[in-house]
C-alpha cells in the first residue's frame, strides 16, 4: 500500500464507470481469459463501447441475473475470469442463493460488481436501493466484499483481483466520486487506510461517506475534538487490527455507511470491538428503512447521512468514553 | 473402453447396487432418483463420455453436471465402478469428512465436474462450462441431468433462453421425467405439461425416449450429437425408484430409509438380474454359433 491524500477534497473529472470501463479494457488487453458479463445494464455502467468492441469476450445475458452468476461460476471452472455487473439490489438480494452455491460454496472465482450502492441508487428509488447488500454478502464465507471510494482506488483494487481467485463483491458507485486518492495510490486488500490521525475518536468510512467523514473531522476540529479518519473499503475480511488500534488509541468509534447499520460496516466493526477492545461505538448509516426516490443530497439528509451528521456522532462517541 | 449394450445392462444393474452400498451404512438417503437414473450413468460413463479417470481434472474431457444433485449417490456408483475411487470409499457416502456427500459437490470428489445441490442452478453452471470450453476451443461436450420436478424452478428457463441465444451445441440435457417430486406426482403438485413442446418454443432439439432403456439412449444422443447450432434436450421417460425393490412402484420414494433386511433383499434381486443378463447373453452367442 502506498497512497497519497488527495490536497483537496473535490469531485473528480470523471464519473467512476468511466473509470470502470477503462480498467477493464486494460484487464481485458492483458489476459485473455477476463469475460465481461451484464444483465442489460451495459449502456448504465459504460460497457456499451467494450461490447462492441470484444463482442466474444462479452456476455450481455439479458435481464436473467440468476442465470448469469451460474454461467460466470461455469465459466470459472473452465479457467476463465469472469467479471459481472448488474445493479446491487440485483447483484445480491436476486441472486443470494447462486452465488452462496454455484459460486462461493463451490470456491469458483467470479467478481462480482454491484453499482448504485445505497442512496446513489438517487432517482431509481427504494427499489433499486442496495442498503442491505453487505449484510447479505457479509453471511457468506470466504467472501470479499470492498467498495471502492474514488477512481484512484477502483482502478487498483479492481486490476488486483483479476489474478485473485475466490469470490469477489464489489460495491461501485456509478457517477462522479470525490477524489480522496492521487493517481498512482495503491492499495492492500483487507488494509484500512488511515487518512487522518486524530486521538479523539477514529471514523471508519467507506464509500461516499469517505469525503463526509473528512468534512466533519474538519467541523469536529473546530469545536476541541481531534478525530482520526480511516477509508476501510474492505468491508470483508474485516481489519481487525486496524479497529483494535483505534479503539485503544482513541477509545472511541464512528462507523459511517451508506447502508443499513444492520450488518454492515458498523456490525463488521462493533463484532470486533466487542470481542477484542470494547469501546464506545456510535454508527452512522440508514437507520434500518427501506430506501425512497430522492436526489442523492436530499436521501443523505433524510437517513441522516452528511458530515453533521457524523459531527453529532462523534460526539457522541466522544462524551460516552467517560 | 466402449461397452456394448450388454455390458451396459450390466453396468446399469451395477450402478443400482453401487448406490444402495453407498447408502447402506446410513440406511438411508435419495434412492427413488438414483435408482431412475441407473441406465443413463451406464450409457455415459459406459462410453458415451470421454474421462480418464487416472487424471479427473483432464482439461478436454467431457463433463457433466448433475443439476439434481440428490443424485449423488448413482453418480458415485458410476465413478467408483469406473475406477475415479476405490469401490471399498462407496461405503463412506454421508459419514462424517466423507468425500461422496448427499448433493454433488466438484471439490469433495473425484470426476464430480459441478456442484450442485439447490435445483436449477446446475443448468446455469454447466451451461458456463460449455461457453467456456467452447470459448477455449475445446469440442468436448457438456451433459447435464435435470430432475423433472426441478424444472418447476424460474431458472431453468432464462437458461433455457440463454443456451439458445448463446448456440451452446456441445451441451446435451436430460430431463429425468419419472413424473414423481418429493410431495407426489409432478402432475398434482405443479404440472409441467408437454415438457417437449416447451423445449421447442425455446428453439431446443428436443427428443424423447424411455430413460431406462440402453439403446434408446444410445440412440437419442447420436441424433442430438448430428444436430448443429443448438442446445440438446432428451426427455427420459423413467420409472422412479425403479430396480429396487424397496423403491419400485411405492409414491413417496424420493428420499427413504431402509433396514438391512431391505437392503440384502434388494441387493439379491439386483444379482439375479445381473445373472440372467449373463445367461442370456450366452445363450444368444451360441444361438449365434
Amino acid at each position: 500500500m502506498m497512497y497519497q491524500i488527495a490536497k483537496k477534497v473535490q469531485a473528480e473529472a470523471f464519473e467512476m464507470r468511466v473509470v470502470f470501463a477503462e480498467v477493464m479494457e486494460e484487464l481485458q488487453a492483458a489476459d485473455g481469459r477476463v469475460i465481461y458479463m451484464d444483465c442489460d445494464l451495459m449502456n448504465s455502467i459504460g460497457m456499451a463501447d467494450y461490447w462492441k468492441k470484444h463482442p466474444e469476450k462479452t456476455i450481455n445475458c439479458g435481464i436473467q441475473e440468476s442465470n448469469m452468476i451460474g454461467v460466470a461460476a461455469g465459466l470459472s471452472a473452465t479457467g476463465l475470469i469472469p467479471f459481472t455487473h448488474t445493479f446491487g439490489t440485483f447483484a445480491s438480494r436476486r441472486v443470494m442463493d447462486q452465488v452462496f452455491v454455484s459460486a462461493a460454496y463451490a470456491k469458483l472465482n467470479i467478481r462480482m460488481i454491484g453499482s448504485d450502492p445505497g442512496v446513489t441508487a438517487a432517482l431509481n428509488g427504494g427499489t433499486h436501493m442496495p442498503l442491505e447488500d453487505i449484510g447479505m454478502m457479509r453471511c457468506i464465507p470466504e467472501i470479499t466484499i470492498m467498495e471502492p471510494t474514488d477512481s484512484v482506488m477502483l482502478a487498483d483494487v479492481l486490476k488486483q483481483t483479476k489474478d485473485i481467485f475466490g469470490v469477489f463483491y464489489i460495491r461501485l458507485s456509478r457517477k462522479k466520486a470525490d477524489n480522496i486518492y492521487e493517481k498512482g495510490s495503491t492499495f492492500t486488500i483487507g488494509k484500512a487506510v488511515p487518512i487522518r490521525n486524530g486521538k479523539d475518536v477514529t471514523i471508519f468510512a467507506t464509500g461516499i461517506e469517505v469525503a463526509e467523514a473528512l468534512k466533519a473531522a474538519d467541523m469536529l476540529k473546530e469545536q476541541g475534538i481531534e478525530a482520526a479518519v480511516s477509508n476501510i473499503f474492505t468491508i470483508k475480511p474485516i481489519d481487525e487490527t486496524a479497529i483494535v488500534e483505534a479503539a485503544k488509541k482513541t477509545g472511541a468509534i464512528v462507523t459511517a455507511e451508506n447502508h443499513n447499520i444492520v450488518n454492515g460496516l458498523g456490525s463488521a466493526v462493533a463484532e470486533v470491538i466487542a470481542e477484542n477492545q470494547p469501546c464506545p461505538l456510535v454508527r452512522v448509516g440508514v437507520k434500518d428503512h427501506f430506501g425512497e426516490v430522492g436526489t442523492v443530497d436530499y436521501l443523505k439528509e433524510a437517513f441522516g447521512l452528511t458530515a453533521k451528521d457524523i459531527v453529532v456522532a462523534a460526539k457522541k462517541a466522544v462524551n460516552k468514553k467517560g | 473402453m466402449k461397452k456394448n449394450k450388454t455390458e451396459l445392462k450390466i453396468f446399469a444393474e451395477q450402478i443400482r447396487k453401487a448406490t444402495l452400498q453407498g447408502l447402506s451404512k446410513i440406511g438411508a438417503g435419495h434412492v427413488g432418483g438414483s435408482m431412475s437414473m441407473a441406465e443413463l450413468m451406464a450409457v455415459l460413463y459406459g462410453g458415451v463420455m470421454h474421462v480418464d479417470p487416472s487424471n479427473p481434472k483432464w482439461e478436454a474431457r467431457d463433463k457433466l453436471v448433475v443439476s439434481k444433485g440428490h443424485c449423488g449417490p448413482a453418480v458415485y456408483g458410476a465413478l467408483a465402478l469406473t475406477g475415479f475411487f476405490p469401490m471399498e470409499e462407496l461405503y463412506t457416502v454421508n459419514q462424517p469428512k466423507t468425500r461422496l456427500p448427499s448433493h454433488c459437490d466438484m471439490n469433495k470428489t473425484p470426476g464430480v465436474d459441478m456442484t450442485t445441490g439447490s435445483l436449477a442452478q446446475g443448468m446455469s453452471t454447466a451451461l458456463g462450462l460449455a461457453w467456456g470450453d467452447r470459448y477455449q476451443k475445446r469440442e468436448n461436450y457438456v451433459y447435464l441431468i435435470l430432475g423433472d420436478g426441478e424444472i418447476q424452478e424460474g431458472q431453468v428457463w432464462e437458461a433455457a433462453l440463454f443456451a439458445y441465444h448463446q448456440k451452446l451445441d456441445h451441451v446435451i440435457a436430460f430431463v429425468d421425467c419419472n413424473g414423481k417430486q418429493l410431495d407426489g406426482y409432478t402432475k398434482d403438485v405443479c404440472d409441467l405439461g408437454a415438457i417437449d413442446k416447451k423445449f421447442d418454443a425455446f428453439g431446443w432439439n428436443t427428443q424423447v425416449c424411455n430413460g431406462n432403456d440402453i439403446s434408446e439412449i444410445l440412440d437419442a444422443i447420436d441424433r442430438a450429437k448430428a444436430v448443429k447450432g443448438v442446445p440438446h434436450l432428451i426427455i427420459l421417460e423413467t420409472e422412479k425408484g425403479l430396480g429396487c425393490t424397496f423403491t419400485e412402484g411405492i409414491l413417496y420414494n424420493h428420499h427413504v430409509v431402509f433396514t438391512q433386511k431391505q437392503y440384502e433383499e434388494a441387493i439379491a434381486e439386483i444379482d439375479k438380474r445381473i445373472e440372467k443378463i449373463k445367461v442370456d447373453m450366452r445363450s444368444e452367442r451360441n444361438d449365434q454359433k
